[in-house]
């Protein structure tokens, strides 16, 4: 019997059952091929010398990072272009993003990217730029955030059920780690723990990388 | 026949989700022009957080795409399944449900965006429990819809249908996957996929959100209102099947390309790249199609404001499916990607496609459904000139800036240092930033009118009771001509 597109249509339009299983079997074909190979992929989601777990500090930082929206308007992601690596840092590499959840690439840069920030600028310049981005860059449009100064780092949730449910995900933290995060927390406020986390941004990259 | 015992189409709810629908987007369209002032004045949020640019700008693609788009997809879904079927809706009640279950995860969504539960995911922002709940009332949805075909009294399926069948299993599909997560708290979840994995997860959600929510969904629109209002057959039935099947496989290839040159693997680009390429030829079929169409009747642009409407979005639509292919290229997407390009390419779509198209399927409906004519003719056709003025002024100033910036970013000197420091490129955006306000207002302007203009309309007045006609099975054509026997009777 010949194949024919047309009629085989005809057959679907007039079964909705069959039409139904059609346009979910022909639109997971691309799924399948194309997205669901990387997701057994060991070079994007195995560990390496370049990988950083965050600390209970650091975690606790990214999510008021998070929570904020930066990554509305900073990438985390440097693309191995030459105009790029010179003006941020060497490119961006898939074993760094490996305890990363969710991923911060972005997709806009209003603002300059953040993925090798890290050190490149100290702390009391982060919080004069965080509580108001014109004391130190003349004509920013970042918004300023005040009230991270007040806010406390210990309202960003129970760390010890964060670092439980990464744990369920793979990421090696120890009961001790675990059993010391709050501790680790206290007296912080969330600008403190935000400027922690911007710090060590990028820099888990191992020294024949640079 | 006694009219009670009669059963007639259920057009309450239509209305009810249109107004929803056009609440939000005024409110959404609201949220974006704040978000351009923002930019050019940082300190207009007052140093209130939930004000702040990275917590509204979330709010302002939520309140677009699932208060004013999904809203505005439900209505013309139910009331064009109802009419191409002619059979009233299947469980009216979960229709309702349907209908406001929606409208209170917009609501509270976006209030627990403000408060700075995100996900981060592009459009996916909602935290789990609002996931939850998506799925639940995506589900309501889709049995409302194939039930509503299910006991259809015309043997084949009308084309609109497949695309809004389209929308359903496949936005369903995406949701379920991308959001696949560990629960916390109530406000945090972490992505059950790390990395670069959630990355490609992500982009395959993301784009083909656009795809067959922003795509396939109002192209579900253009199938059954074009034609009505063109009072045409489909051009072609031929290539409506075969650009249907044809964009239904190839755009969940196409996710890849907004991942160019990031840590994922090359193929996967690549391939991403290729697909997007090709989706232009199922694209360009479908506005094709539209376009021959409505060829038949162009007397009737010059009159007929919905229809206007509904072929000037084509156009856009047009565009906007050659401008995505072009930005897949990797050369190109080097200079676009991570510019305002990005927020123009998805303006062109979202101004020029999405809105004209749902204003041009409101201006059809809502004169039908209260049975009598527009409020103001001539109000409908200055939205019309607004909303076009303000698309096209959007577009210019975001192809402005992100041209400049994808340029001046990689700009280097003969010495191999960089041109350009940050902050130069940026302060050089105060004027693409001062237009694309000046653009939003406008397009927003046009929207009140027309909110206006149709509340004019609706206002003190029920629905009034259309009974589907009596159908004889084999009319010959019905698969492509929702004129042959669709439509259904008015009764007083």
């Amino acid at each position: 019997m010949k194949f024919h597109g047309v009629t085989l249509h005809r057959k679907l339009e007039k079964n909705m059952g069959l039409l139904i299983f059609g346009i979910l079997f022909v639109s997971a074909i691309g799924g399948l091929v194309q997205v669901l190979p990387s997701i057994f992929q060991d070079s994007l989601r195995k560990a390496t010398e370049n990988s950083h777990l965050y600390t209970a500090v650091e975690l606790t930082g990214r999510d008021v990072y998070i929570k904020e929206g930066c990554h509305v308007c900073h990438s985390q992601q440097i693309r191995p272009l030459l105009a790029e690596v010179e003006r941020y840092g060497p490119y961006s590499r898939a074993d760094e993003f490996v305890y990363d959840r969710p991923f911060l690439w972005g997709s806009k840069r209003t603002g300059p990217d953040l993925h090798r920030v890290g050190g490149k600028y100290s702390d009391d310049w982060h919080r004069a730029h965080l509580i108001n981005p014109r004391n130190v860059v003349n004509n920013s449009i970042m918004p300023a955030y005040p009230w991270l100064e007040e806010w406390s780092a210990e309202d960003m949730g129970d760390i010890q059920l964060k670092m439980q449910a990464l744990q369920k995900l793979g990421h090696p933290y120890t009961e001790e780690q675990i059993a010391a995060a709050p501790g680790e927390l206290e007296g912080l406020s969330q600008m403190d723990v935000l400027i922690i986390y911007l710090q060590i941004l990028g820099t888990g990259l191992a020294e024949e990388y640079r | 026949m006694n009219l009670e015992t009669r059963e007639v189409y259920h057009d309450g709810v239509v209305k009810r989700l249109v107004q929803f629908s056009i609440l939000w987007a005024v409110v959404g369209m609201l949220v974006g022009v704040y978000l351009a002032a923002e930019l050019l004045w940082p300190g207009l949020d007052f140093g209130q957080y939930w004000l702040s640019f990275g917590r509204i700008r979330p709010l302002h693609t939520n309140g677009i795409i699932f208060g004013f788009g999904v809203s505005a997809l439900m209505a013309t879904a139910f009331y064009s399944v109802q009419r191409t079927s002619n059979v009233p809706l299947f469980m009216p009640r979960l229709a309702w449900i349907t209908c406001y279950g929606w409208q209170v995860v917009v609501l509270f969504g976006g209030l627990s965006l403000l408060a700075g539960w995100t996900s981060t995911k592009e459009y996916a922002e909602l935290e789990w429990p609002f996931d939850i709940a998506i799925t639940i009332l995506w589900v309501c949805f889709a049995v409302v819809f194939f039930g509503t075909i299910a006991n259809r009294r015309i043997k084949n399926i009308y084309v609109s249908n497949w695309f809004y069948g389209g929308l359903i299993i496949v936005i369903a599909m995406l949701h379920i996957f991308n959001n696949l997560a560990i629960p916390v708290t109530i406000d945090k979840s972490y992505s059950i996929y790390a990395g670069a994995q959630d990355a490609i997860i992500q982009w395959w959600y993301g784009h083909n959100a656009v795809g067959f929510l922003l795509t396939g969904g109002f192209l579900g629109m253009v199938y059954y209102f074009l034609p009505k209002q063109a009072n045409q057959p489909i051009w072609s039935y031929r290539l409506s099947v075969v650009s249907f099947w044809a964009f239904t496989y190839t755009y969940i290839w196409a996710g890849p390309h907004h991942l160019h040159y990031n840590s994922i693997p090359e193929w996967v680009q690549s391939l991403g790249m290729v697909m997007s390429l090709i989706l232009l030829a199922p694209s360009w079929a479908t506005m094709i199609n539209g376009i021959m169409t409505v060829s038949k009747a162009w007397r009737k642009l010059t009159v007929d404001p919905a229809l206007k409407f509904i072929v000037l979005a084509l156009a856009f639509y047009g565009l906007a499916t050659f401008e995505g292919p072009m930005m897949a290229i990797r050369s190109v997407n080097i200079i676009s990607h991570f510019t305002d390009w990005t927020i123009g390419h998805v303006h062109s779509g979202a101004l020029g496609w999405n809105a004209m198209i749902t204003y041009g399927t409101f201006y059809f409906m809502v004169p039908r459904m209260m049975g009598k004519p527009l409020h103001s003719v001539r109000l409908a056709n200055i939205h019309f000139w607004l909303a076009l003025t303000g698309t096209i002024l959007y577009v210019i100033a975001m192809w402005g800036a992100g041209v400049s910036q994808g340029l001046l970013w990689l700009s280097m000197d003969d010495l191999g240092e960089l041109s350009y420091s940050f902050t130069d490129v940026m302060a050089s955006m105060v004027p693409y930033y001062a237009l694309r306000l000046i653009a939003g207002l406008i397009f927003l302007t046009g929207t009140i009118l027309m909110a206006y203009n149709l509340l004019r309309t609706m206002y003190g007045l029920h629905t009034v009771t259309v009974v589907p006609p009596d159908v004889i099975d084999e009319i010959k054509g019905t698969a492509h001509n929702p004129n042959a026997v669709m439509g259904g009777e008015v009764t007083a």
